[in-house]
């Protein structure tokens, strides 16, 4: 197949992508703290049991990690109104995001809380530690280094999910390519353009969480 | 030992999982400066004696005192009394994203509000005593299994505890790494340390027990001095228990 690109078209429409970036990013970023403090206190319900809580939270995560967020959209964006909530597209992007990463986000959390043996909880108390110290000291440095990994895969995947916020009208990086698309037809460059403002979104995301991992791996325990 | 001050009190401890008892009316008294060992077979209740001392288990009933204040209450400041309370375990438990150093370092600053400097100091000495000195900045990963319980007792004597307690601590060693953490244990217990010991390794409880303490199926069998209990025994259950060490 021959592929000839339109370089004039690329360059006039750069700076719709960058705006769309921007949002992406905006969003993105609010979604994915948000989603860190819900898996941190889900994480947190299940790591101390704390009963009925602890039920909600996991039928939550059920919910959560068995419905497409394309869906959790529909529903925040279109169910919503009929029984007299309105809320802005974005902030259906933000809460449709958060309800999705949050439950990897606690996931993630928990399986580092639950890698780390009894027996440190055990040896902190005896050195006259309380609960809160164990865990500000022992349980959580060693419990969080483990997560990265898992955090940072979560932070990526939770990135490249932001490409159904178009369905809620909202002009991301996935609404300009299919924008452009319709109307010019010029589908190569827009697909182009499209993924390379992603990888160049994301790449530096999976650098940044690779050195992060060696780092956490190597320093902190001393190998 | 009559005239000796009673450092730490069990009387009548109960102690059940709901699926028969693990501890049953056991008493036991230990005096300032005394070394007691406690022995016998697995599962017969030591270990977990050991652990309702300083709180990690819990008690249906009976009493725990020490210095005469009963400490198995509802309301007991565990974080005080285990600075009092020294404990080493089995498994080496040190903090494995810490050194040497800020593992021994951590109990003092943390829980005694300490200056690090001047505790530093005494680390240093202490480590010195334990031959690790030129370990302070290494991690947990970086030792052997025997020069990690040394540094375990190190973490625990740090807080000046009033009694030691030791909970299998060369069970998981390899067999050339036993005597050295055997070694630490028989100088505290002559520098005049109270101490509290579990172990299997029999040679080692002659030699620095002042009293045995024999246990199977939750009770206390028999309580003597090495040499009666080892050269003695009066029960057959601690006969029993003395033969599978023969060969």
């Amino acid at each position: 197949m021959e592929m000839s690109l339109d370089i004039n078209f690329i360059n006039q429409y750069i700076p719709l992508y960058i705006e769309a970036a921007k949002l992406t990013i905006r969003l993105g970023v609010i979604g994915i703290l948000l989603a860190l403090m819900v898996g941190f206190i889900c994480a947190m319900i299940q790591y101390f049991k704390i009963p009925v809580l602890r039920q909600i939270v996991a039928v939550y995560k059920e919910l959560s990690r068995n419905t497409p967020l394309l869906v959790q959209l529909f529903f925040l964006y279109f169910g919503l109104p009929k029984i007299g909530i309105k809320i802005s597209s974005e902030t259906c992007a933000i809460i449709g995001l958060t309800f999705l990463g949050g439950s990897y986000m606690a996931e993630a959390f928990r399986s580092g809380l639950e890698a780390i043996e009894k027996i440190q909880l055990e040896s902190g108390l005896s050195i006259g530690l309380t609960h809160a110290q164990v865990m500000k000291y022992i349980i959580f440095p060693q419990a969080l280094s483990i997560s990265v990994p898992a955090l940072c895969a979560n932070i990526i995947f939770m990135i490249k999910e932001t490409s159904v916020f178009s369905v809620v009208a909202l002009p991301d990086l996935m609404y300009v390519a299919k924008d452009l698309i319709g109307l010019y037809y010029k589908t190569e460059e827009a697909l182009l353009m499209l993924v390379i403002a992603y990888l160049i979104l994301l790449l530096p995301i999976s650098v940044i969480a690779s050195i992060l991992e060696r780092r956490l791996r190597y320093a902190g325990f001393g190998n | 030992m009559e005239e000796l001050e009673k450092l730490l009190e069990l009387r009548h401890i109960h102690k059940d999982y709901g699926n028969g008892a693990i501890l049953k009316d056991v008493s036991l008294d230990i005096h300032k400066g005394e070394v007691v060992v406690l022995i016998g077979p697995s599962g017969c209740g030591k270990s977990t004696l050991l652990r309702c001392v300083n709180g990690l288990e819990s008690i249906q009933s009976g009493d725990i005192l020490l210095d005469g204040n009963v400490i198995s209450g509802k309301k007991t400041k565990w974080s005080e009394v285990r600075q009092k309370i020294g404990m080493v375990f089995q498994s080496y438990d040190l903090f494995p994203h810490m050194t040497v150093l800020d593992n021994i370092l951590l109990g003092p600053m943390k829980v005694q509000g300490r200056k690090k400097q001047e505790v530093q100091e005494e680390a240093e000495k202490l480590l010195e005593r334990v031959g690790l000195l030129d370990k302070k900045n290494a991690f947990p990963r970086q030792l052997s299994g025997g020069q990690k319980q040394r540094v375990a007792i190190v973490r625990a004597l740090i807080l000046k505890p009033e009694i030691m307690l030791f909970d299998e601590v060369t069970a998981a060693l390899d067999p050339e790494m036993v005597r050295e953490v055997l070694d630490v244990m028989l100088e505290l217990a002559k520098a005049g340390s109270t101490m509290m010991i579990v172990t299997h390794e029999m040679q080692f409880a002659r030699a620095v027990a002042d009293r045995i303490v024999f246990l199977d199926d939750g009770e206390i069998v028999e309580a003597d001095t090495p040499e009666n209990f080892f050269e003695h025994p009066k029960t057959e259950r601690a006969q029993k228990f003395l033969n599978t060490f023969l060969f």
